[in-house]
């Protein structure tokens, strides 16, 4: 949040997405219990990715913040998707 | 540390509390330097004084002056203390927090109290290395590596060597934090990138791989405290996990750390050459956009300490080829180094000596690198002696060396006074030649098949040994040379003034030592390069 300006986000906009970080979690679980193969691994870490963004966002108030914040936080997924991917041409490959 | 000249004390007379207090609770930059390299220098010894023990028990085989199971704690303590204690802060946490802000024109870094508060982490951690030597069921017996499954079952005390590793992981984190701010907003007037010194080109490198991959090891670290404390199951095959995820997790950090060792050491050279060659740097930006090169690519060839692991065989083609990558920043770093050097007048000084021992020794190490790289030749030499030969030879030979040079190119700035130069040859002497012949023997015994991390060996790897552990005290002898050397120069030598070496970087036109906040009442205004020699001299001996 810059200095200057003050967002005030609504309380009904932190229930849904409380209520839908609630929802992503069951997926998870259920999705935990259905056999995809390899794809089980890309399910669980779309639905994780999809909960850390909303929680950046909306409860961290990145949504707010200058382009800067957000292609610095675009960069550091970016190192963590390479290092998540190199480890997979083991686990995938064994 | 107290005795300076009478004539004019700089920060070691100005700060407005004195006494101890004055020091353990200082935001002042220098004084933070001064605390780390106190602190580092110290657990230096410590480890040397196991590694020699390490070295004696190997004179020859059969138990010697340790069982098995001292000779396991021995090896490990002396990696922990080592990796963690000295080699990641040696130089960035030390002579970073001496030089940064001065290089770049400003009074102090960015967060002071952070920087004090990366210092007591550090000590913190100390502590809890140095208790879970003495406490509980004895010293860890894992290597500094702790892999499990090893490290989840064994009774020794590491959860403590964890904790600590886990507590200097936050000051790493810290100093790298506020390093990369202070080079982004507090350079002076005139200090643009380009006028940058590359010794902070490489702190800049090296603060974003602290400030990235650190996370990584602490959480490696935790885990390990999980399986142990709650048997969570997350590397055990049992219980659906996976023991190899542990190898990764750890080196996804680990690997990166070293060049957390070595860049700014990389650093350090960059800045002793030219001074000594008399000549600009050769290709200022390939210098410092290797150093960047360098960190981004070390990042992605963690897995190649895991080709023996149980790996696939297409990450083992993969991490095989981007280890090969790194060798051409590296290179670049050396060419440009001795092409500096080309038709340059130089002055063998000690820090020159050390400097030009660098890159002779990290070249040798490099090259070992490149056959470690490489998946086949790996296979012969995975956990053998020839490893451990060559992580001396790129962490002893690269990055000691180059803390030595920098304690013999800096000290004399900060203390005011020079050592015996004589003398310090002599040291340089001994310790290169000790140094050779200790790690080469180990190198060529490794070749020949002795394994790593064992306390006995086959009689046929007999004559090597003893001349791996002759050239140990060769070095020892060398070594505590060298500290006495500087020890008496810094209390007792001839007062220097600003610039006994002729360099042009800022901290060389501050008074000797530098006063609180560095500069007078005006801010510095740069005008030219850092290796921009028109003009500068030396002060006379």
């Amino acid at each position: 949040m810059t200095e200057s300006g003050h967002y005030i986000v609504r309380f009904r906009t932190f229930v849904i997405i409380w209520v839908l970080l609630g929802t992503l979690t069951a997926l998870t679980v259920v999705a935990s219990r259905i056999d995809l193969g390899a794809g089980n691994i890309w399910v669980a870490l779309g639905i994780a990715a999809t909960k850390s963004a909303l929680v950046i966002f909306f409860f961290m108030n990145l949504r707010q913040e200058s382009r800067l914040f957000k292609i610095g936080l675009l960069v550091l997924l970016s190192i963590v998707a390479i290092f998540i991917g190199l480890t997979f041409f083991d686990v995938l490959y064994r | 540390m107290s005795e300076t000249p009478s004539r004019y004390g700089g920060f070691f007379t100005e700060s407005p509390r004195s006494g101890i207090l004055g020091w353990v609770t200082s935001t002042d930059h220098k004084r933070i330097g001064l605390l780390y390299l106190g602190c580092i220098v110290t657990m230096f010894i410590v480890g040397a004084v196991l590694g020699l023990a390490l070295r004696l028990q190997l004179f020859e085989p059969g138990t010697g002056i340790m069982e098995a199971q001292t000779y396991n704690a021995t090896f490990t303590v002396h990696g922990v203390i080592m990796i963690f204690l000295f080699i990641i802060p040696s130089i960035p946490a030390a002579f970073g927090n001496l030089l940064l802000p001065i290089q770049i024109g400003a009074r102090d870094v960015s967060f002071p109290r952070v920087n004090l508060l990366s210092w007591y982490c550090y000590i913190a951690g100390a502590i809890l290395a140095v208790t879970a030597i003495f406490s509980g069921g004895g010293p860890p017996d894992t290597g500094w590596t702790f892999y499990v499954p090893f490290s989840t079952q064994t009774t020794t005390n590491v959860n403590l060597a964890v904790s600590a590793a886990f507590m200097l992981g936050f000051s790493s984190i810290l100093t790298g934090i506020n390093f990369v701010t202070t080079i982004h907003r507090l350079r002076c007037k005139g200090m643009g990138w380009g006028k940058l010194p590359l010794f902070v080109w490489t702190l800049y490198a090296t603060a974003w791989i602290q400030v990235l991959a650190t996370p990584m090891i602490g959480i490696t670290l935790a885990l390990i405290f999980v399986e142990r404390i709650f048997g969570a199951g997350l590397f055990d095959v049992a219980k659906g996990g996976d023991p190899i995820l542990f190898q990764h997790l750890f080196w996804i950090y680990s690997h990166p750390a070293v060049y957390i060792m070595i860049l700014p050491g990389m650093g350090v050279i960059s800045e002793i050459i030219p001074v000594f060659a008399r000549k600009p740097l050769f290709g200022y930006w390939a210098m410092a956009l290797s150093s960047l090169a360098i960190a981004f690519a070390g990042s992605l060839v963690w897995a190649h300490h895991m080709y023996a692991s149980g790996m696939s065989d297409m990450a083992i083609m993969i991490f095989s080829f981007l280890t090969f990558i790194v060798a051409i920043p590296s290179a670049i770093k050396i060419f440009n180094w001795v092409s500096t050097l080309y038709k340059g007048s130089i002055q063998l000084a000690p820090p020159m000596l050390y400097a030009l021992s660098f890159i002779f020794l990290f070249a040798i190490g490099g090259l070992g690198g490149l056959a470690l790289g490489a998946a086949a030749a790996d296979i012969h030499l995975h956990d053998t002696t020839f490893v451990v030969g060559h992580f001396h030879y790129t962490m002893f030979g690269g990055t000691g060396f180059a803390f030595f040079a920098a304690l013999h190119y800096w000290l004399p700035k900060f203390f005011a006074r020079m050592y015996n130069h004589k003398i310090a040859t002599l040291a340089w002497a001994l310790i290169f030649v000790g140094f050779n012949v200790t790690y080469m023997a180990m190198q060529a015994v490794g070749i020949q098949g002795m394994p790593r991390r064992y306390y006995d060996y086959l009689p046929q790897f007999g004559p090597l040994n003893m001349v791996a552990t002759i050239g140990s005290w060769i070095l020892a002898v060398g070594l505590i040379i060298m500290f006495v050397n500087l020890w008496r120069g810094i209390r007792y030598g001839t007062p220097v003034g600003k610039n006994p070496w002729g360099g042009a970087t800022l901290e060389w036109e501050v008074p000797s030592p530098p006063p609180m906040e560095n500069f007078g009442a005006e801010d510095p205004v740069v005008t030219r390069g850092p290796y921009d020699f028109k003009g500068v001299i030396a002060d006379e001996p």
